[in-house]
């Protein structure tokens, strides 16, 4: 059997490679956003003493995490579109991944949330700190840093499983890779290519969230320690 | 090879002391040089330990007493100097040194049983698996082991049920199963409490009056002095000062007189 | 449009279940196997074992299942060697699955504390039965919580399976809803099911880490 690999007919399209990887940064970047703030939402919300908001953030994160994401964006996509609302496939992505990813941050802030000694909070009280300051100052920084190595790691996955949203044809990476694919009949070589473009796009995210570690975490840059 | 383990286990037995012993010696370190990077540990480390003889060391914490004795197992590579123990070149890179590890037994400071093995499992496995001693022999071994260190009825239970001295014993016991010619005590009963530290001392003290040959870092002074048939008191990576116990009552370096001096 | 969801469907959507436990078997074995494989590369004393799989690993997780499902799918058969669907699902679960997998042990395999190694190195035990005998069984028990734990995330991926026609949970409801469409009624019973098989997973996963938090914390030496 003669293989003939033609990567430069691959190559030249990668404008459109180039589009698409944006696109997924793009949906990444919402969806870290997004999620972040919807996960400590949902980790608050976890903790209060009301039990139905608590059952309810329960409720939320397990039928997130029991369920597969292409399933997940299928719903939204559908659920809305039922309910006689249109929007672009990439809001659709969006908003899936934004569901998706928040559940999983809900999760792993409440492991931080649950890592402050009750010690810390009883001290802020003696401060007489109010209610929102203790949360922002005691347990939601400090549990960011010491989480912040999983909730990274989990966005770069997200990021990795937003390919799925190609199948609700949102113009992203690994849906730019499929047509290219069929337009050039070069299946192997384009799907090789877009791999390896994963694979810097998550060592670009990494190295961003390390950055922006350092950034927000001055006792991480003053003492070295590792993130 | 096997003439001479022979006679060393006759001597053992027999109790001879080094005076009747052959003149070669079970342990030697002769100008032995250790760094970690740049931190130098050992520094020119040389001492003997004759047959059936107990040599202890002692000396401030970081002044390198763990790690001559690691060493001696060639759990650390040497820089230079030269080590034999029952005459395997220790710093010799072709050393067997799964044969070197049958010929000595080490025991640390926390005990480290197979906490997913019961004792008499812990026991027999390295006989088993090393020595390739038929099962039924082996427990009849792990039994023996057992009754020296006082732990016979502990034989199926894990090592989480005992307490820290039994834990340590059996430790001891597990060591004692593959039949080494020279034991290592590395701090022993430095994490169990006051009442429980004796009775891992009399284990020790019976195997010593056995005729094993021991080399062991210990804090515990009195015991020292009454076992030992040498002290090798450790500073800097140093021999400072070595001898017959009897030196600790009269030291000759500052070094010594207050070590001795904050030990009492 | 096409009717009513009806016994048949559900016989159907049945079926698809059943391979989608399939997959994960097929996902959990095949990739187990290799991750155990990866797992000792990772610890191994030879350098270059360990760095070559820690590259396998690092190049593995930095890509998406869907790409390397589309690579082994459509990229092979497009170089002229043919595979199924399932051969080509099996396969990309398999070595997505150990670069977890493989990844997740080697810190199971680290964090038996090191005096057991140098327990066991002082009984002159070799290097094999040190790993066999000592530091594996110790290391099982630490495993089970996480490996269960990602038990759910195969069974979730083998939905992917379902974007190159396999016919397994997702796909038998894409293919009903093609003749009944009503996609947020069917979407949702998919996703009903696919939470009955984790559901309970997740929740065992959750009982075995913490009463091996405690575990863990009895067996460190005092
Ligand atoms: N593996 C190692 N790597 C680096 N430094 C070490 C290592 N082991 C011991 N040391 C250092 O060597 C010195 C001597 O240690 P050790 O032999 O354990 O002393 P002792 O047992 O007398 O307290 C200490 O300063 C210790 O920090
Ligand atoms: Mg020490």
């Amino acid at each position: 059997m003669h293989i003939e690999f033609d990567f430069p007919a691959v190559l030249e399209r990668w404008p459109s490679f180039l589009g698409g990887a944006v696109l997924t940064l793009e949906l990444a970047f919402i969806a870290t956003l997004f999620g972040g703030i919807l996960g400590a939402i949902g980790a608050i919300g976890r903790r209060s003493r009301n039990r139905s908001v608590a059952n309810i953030c329960t409720i939320y994160v397990e039928a997130i995490r029991n369920t597969p994401l292409l399933v997940q964006i299928f719903l939204v996509y559908f659920g809305l579109a039922s309910i006689g609302l249109k929007f672009s496939a990439f809001s659709v992505a969006a908003l899936a991944l934004v569901i998706n990813v928040g559940a999983y941050t809900t999760e792993i802030m409440r492991a931080g949330f649950d890592a402050i000694p009750q010690g810390q909070i009883e001290a802020a009280e003696g401060l007489a700190l109010s209610r929102l300051q203790i949360y922002w100052h005691v347990i939601l920084l400090p549990a960011m840093e010491k989480v912040y190595p999983s909730l990274t790691s989990q966005f770069v996955l997200l990021m990795l499983a937003s390919s799925v949203t190609s199948q609700i044809s949102a113009e992203e990476l690994t849906a730019v890779a499929n047509y290219i694919q069929s337009d050039t009949y070069r299946a192997f070589e384009t799907y090789i290519l877009v791999a390896l473009a994963y694979v810097v796009l998550s060592l670009i995210m990494r190295a961003g969230f390390w950055g922006l570690g350092m950034l927000i975490f001055p006792r991480q840059r003053r003492l070295g320690t590792p993130l | 090879m096997p003439e001479i383990a022979a006679i060393n286990q006759k001597a053992n037995q027999a109790g001879i002391g080094p005076a009747t012993a052959p003149a070669s010696p079970v342990v030697m370190l002769k100008d032995v040089h250790k760094s970690f990077g740049s931190l130098k540990v050992l520094d020119g480390v040389s001492f003997e330990v004759g047959r059936g003889e107990v040599t202890v060391i002692i000396g401030r914490s970081g002044s390198g007493k763990s790690t001559a004795l690691r060493c001696i197992d060639r759990f650390e590579r040497i820089n230079s100097g030269e080590i034999l123990v029952c005459g395997h070149r220790v710093d010799d890179p072709g050393l067997d040194l799964r044969a070197l590890r049958q010929d000595v037994g080490i025991v640390f400071q926390s005990y480290n049983l197979f906490p997913h093995l019961t004792i008499e499992q812990n026991i027999i496995l390295a006989p088993c698996a090393v020595k390739r001693v038929p099962k039924p022999a082996a427990k009849e071994l792990a039994r023996r082991v057992l009754a020296q260190v006082g732990l016979e009825d502990k034989l199926h239970a894990y090592p989480e049920q005992l307490s820290g001295g039994q834990q340590q014993r059996a430790a001891i016991a597990r060591s004692l199963a593959m039949q080494p010619k020279v034991m290592l005590f590395d701090e022993v009963t430095s994490a169990l409490d006051p009442e429980l530290t004796g009775e891992v001392l009399k284990v020790i003290e019976r195997l010593a009056a056995d005729g094993m040959t021991m080399v062991m870092v210990t804090h515990e002074m009195g015991f020292a002095r009454g076992i030992a048939d040498q002290i090798v008191f450790m500073h800097r990576g140093r021999v400072h000062e070595a001898g017959p116990p009897e030196m600790l009552a009269s030291p000759r370096t500052p070094e010594l007189s207050q070590f001795v001096g904050a030990g009492l | 449009m096409g009717g009513h969801l009806n016994g048949n469907h559900l016989l159907f959507l049945g079926q698809g279940m059943l391979w989608t436990f399939g997959l994960s078997v097929i996902a959990l074995g095949g990739g187990g196997i290799a991750g155990f494989i990866v797992a000792l590369c990772r610890v191994s004393p030879s350098r270059w074992l360990r760095i070559a799989s820690g590259a396998y690993v690092q190049l593995i997780q930095g890509m998406p299942l869907l790409v390397i499902m589309f690579l082994a799918y459509f990229g092979l058969a497009a170089i002229g060697v043919q595979v199924s669907p399932l051969a080509a699902v099996g396969a990309s679960l398999t070595v997505y699955v150990s670069a977890y997998l493989g990844e997740i042990w080697r810190g199971c395999i680290r964090s038996v504390p090191r005096p057991q190694w140098e327990a066991a190195e002082g009984l002159a035990l070799s290097r094999a039965q040190r790993m066999r005998m000592v530091i594996l069984p110790q290391a099982v028990r630490i495993a089970t919580p996480p490996t269960v734990g990602f038990m759910v995330q195969i069974i979730k991926n083998t939905s992917l399976a379902s974007v190159v026609g396999f016919v397994e949970l997702t796909r038998a409801g894409q293919i009903i809803n093609n003749s009944l469409f009503e996609p947020f009624l069917i979407y949702s019973i998919i996703a009903l099911v696919y939470f009955v098989l984790c559901f309970p997973i997740s929740r065992l996963s959750h009982r075995l880490e913490r009463r091996g938090g405690a575990a863990r914390e009895t067996l460190t030496p005092a």
